[in-house]
């Protein structure tokens, strides 16, 4: 087995896809001799050539129209939108065009495509670079919107989303691209979507996170292990759908929980699990469940970021509110 | 700037030089008469009545599915009555297997690609089952985002040139659709990987109430691809074989392997804009009706054909008898697919359901049973 960091096993997976099924096409911006910007697509199109991994014209509303003209002539198009600030710029075409098509076709038709793109705060870029707007993609139904958080999960999922034949949007932490590496096995294979995995079992309180923030719910559980708690951390990985039998399951046994999320507060996944817990479990909550989240402003600017992004310490204050309550 | 400067440097003359290039092809003018018999095409006998049976037959499903709609038994419509040799024509220049991607108005054009009538008068009912279109027919259901359909041909071309397919996809907007910047982006695309795509706008004057000047300084929308590095025209979109002939010219360049191109029809739609509560005498008077329905495209391809004894007032009979019965049986058709459920509805949202729509999917079967 091989070491590799994320952004490795994301570029193992598309090769990996890449060479297993001829109708898997990779593009968008600067995905080619480039090899994106993050270079998650490094070498790949010297591998696959000019047909299967292109570059297009700098629009993200054009590179949705393609998926979706591609689906439509049996291609499963992965493209990547450069930085998921920029959806709004095809927010039509994924909510608009892919989500609906099977719905609205009576099954007639579907779109396998992966919309891979990166996001996430704490590491200075530009403004619209680094927002958490996977909410935006939870509310529309006709997705699944894929969130990992370590090498090992960021392959087995991007290949399942791949094979996936619905629309699938796949996030990518850009502080986990290269933030640590794990053992990734090089031949190909599967982690299903929707469902959630235990990072961390404990009996004491469940910690529901995604992304970057499963590492920091880590970091706070080790904290609380040292005062004598036992911490469930539990990764979501899918956040549309939620694996509600994982949730509950981990609430059922610990009886207190706290949802994190980096993004802001407003309307988002962690108010989505704290209803389900609430529909499902209520009887078994010995606390109610709070959140830890983003204050409800615009992104900051960078040298307000690690102020303002959630870490293991408002974790920590929070897990000790509800343990304690 | 001094004159002496503006000899050399004058980007006013530039853009007025190119706008001027613009002019309407047309080969038979509104009495019915060739103007531009080099241009003609090579269309049989038979296949010039086939295309004016069409046209025929088009206008009597317009006027069928407005008085349909006035008594409640269709739903969503955009009259067509007017944009007949724009729509039918552009379509005539097609193959089977060629794609259509419409907009709202372009039910005629998928339906003579093969979408079944009662599926489009289910279409217009707002039930599922309207858009289930039959395998082997090249068609999406109408783009209800004006502009989305073009971003997405150029996707669907995309796939037919790796697909090393002899076919094109074509689209479908309005004067209106060519302000969006998904028009931009689709013509783009296309032209930059060099795409088998026909890009057409159906320029009908107005977008709903909005008149053409407001949405554009430019003189032509036609104009608009030679931005995109593709070629373009100005047709006159009530003219029948101005419209085959454009076309069938971007079909054979796209099939060669020669790239887009854009089309721009000059038409007129004589009703509303859609059956929904529009009221075109809020923006229109009657001398501009008057003035377009002088040009009318049916009227003067009989002429034509007249002209050459192909056509008689018998022959029209039989198409409007013919297409009064078929939209008849169309809407007992409609009429007899089931009543389409919630349950139903979950079911077409994925290939699997995930747990919170097995869960809905559960609570609408149990109430449906009851």
């Amino acid at each position: 087995m091989a070491q590799m960091t994320m952004i490795q096993a994301i570029t193992d997976a598309l090769r990996c896809e890449l060479k297993d099924n001829e109708n898997v096409l990779v593009f968008g911006e600067d995905v080619g001799v480039n090899g994106g910007v993050f270079r998650a697509t490094e070498g790949l199109q010297n591998e696959f050539g000019v047909d299967r991994v292109f570059d297009t014209p700098l629009a993200e509303s054009g590179i949705g129209g393609l998926a979706v003209g591609l689906c439509l002539t049996g291609y499963r198009p992965v493209p990547e939108i450069q930085f998921f600030g920029f959806v709004y710029e095809v927010m039509d075409s994924i909510s608009g065009q892919l989500a609906r098509y099977r719905y609205r076709t009576g099954n007639t038709f579907n779109m396998p495509v992966t919309i891979r793109s990166p996001f996430g705060g704490g590491v200075h870029t530009p403004e619209m670079h680094s927002d958490s707007l996977e909410g935006l993609m939870a509310q529309q139904p006709g997705l699944k919107v894929v969130i990992p958080s370590t090498p090992y999960d960021a392959k087995g999922l991007l290949i399942s989303s791949i094979r996936d034949n619905d629309p699938v949007v796949f996030l990518e932490h850009l502080k986990l691209y290269r933030s640590f590496r794990e053992e990734v096995p090089e031949e190909s294979y599967t982690i299903p979507l929707g469902k959630a995995d235990v990072k961390r079992e404990g009996s004491d309180l469940s910690i529901f996170a995604y992304g970057l923030m499963v590492h920091e719910s880590i970091k706070a559980a080790e904290e609380l292990e040292k005062e004598g708690y036992s911490i469930e951390v539990v990764d979501l990985r899918t956040i549309s759908p939620l694996d509600i039998d994982t949730i509950i399951a981990s609430v059922e046994k610990t009886n207190r929980a706290i949802v994190v999320q980096e993004a802001q507060k407003q309307a988002g996944i962690a108010a989505n699990v704290v209803a389900e817990i609430n529909e499902r479990a209520i009887l078994s909550l010995e606390a109610p469940v709070l959140r830890v989240a983003a204050p409800d402003t615009i992104y900051p600017f960078p040298q307000a970021e690690n102020i303002w992004l959630p870490n293991y310490k408002d974790i920590l204050e929070t897990a000790k509110k509800v343990l304690t309550f | 700037m001094g004159e002496k400067k503006t000899k050399v440097f004058n980007p006013a003359a530039t853009l007025n030089e190119i706008e001027n290039k613009f002019e309407m092809f047309q080969i038979l003018n509104e009495k019915g008469e060739v103007v531009n018999k080099d241009a003609l095409p090579d269309l049989s006998d038979e296949e010039l009545v086939e295309l004016m049976t069409r046209m025929v037959y088009t206008r009597i499903l317009d006027q069928r599915s407005i008085s349909l709609n006035r008594q409640g038994r269709l739903g969503f419509y955009a009259p067509t009555a007017g944009q007949e040799a724009s729509q039918l024509a552009s379509h005539f220049a097609l193959e089977k297997d060629d794609w259509i991607l419409p907009g709202y108005r372009d039910v005629p054009q998928i339906v003579w690609h093969g979408l079944p009538l009662w599926k489009a008068f289910l279409f217009s009912r707002g039930h599922f089952v309207g858009n289930q279109i039959p395998e082997g027919v090249n068609v999406v259901p109408p783009q209800i985002i004006i502009g989305a359909q073009y971003v997405q041909t150029a996707g669907v071309a995309l796939g037919l040139k790796k697909r090393g397919s002899k076919t094109v996809a074509i689209t479908y907007t309005g004067d209106g659709g060519s302000s969006q910047g998904d028009f931009y982006e689709g013509i783009n695309f296309a032209g930059a990987q060099k795409t088998p795509a026909i890009f057409i706008v159906q320029n009908n004057q107005f977008a709903i109430s909005t008149p053409r000047e407001v949405q554009t300084a430019a003189k032509t929308i036609a104009q608009k691809g030679i931005a995109a590095g593709i070629p373009s025209t100005l047709v006159d979109g009530m003219d029948a074989l101005a419209v085959y002939v454009a076309t069938k010219d971007a079909r054979d360049r796209a099939v060669r392997g020669d790239g887009p191109s854009l089309i721009e029809t000059m038409c007129y739609r004589y009703g509303p804009h859609t059956m929904s509560g529009d009221d075109p005498t809020r923006y229109r008077t009657s001398d501009i009706d008057n003035e377009w329905a002088a040009k009318d495209p049916i009227v003067r391809f009989r002429i034509f054909l007249e002209g050459k004894g192909l056509w008689n007032e018998q022959k029209e009979t039989e198409v409007i008898e013919r297409a009064k019965e078929e939209i008849k049986e169309a809407i007992k058709k409609a009429d007899e697919t089931p009543k389409q459920k919630v349950s139903d509805l979950i079911s077409n949202m994925f290939e699997e359901l995930p747990h919170n729509l097995k869960e809905q999917y559960e609570i609408f079967k149990a109430k449906e049973s009851k």
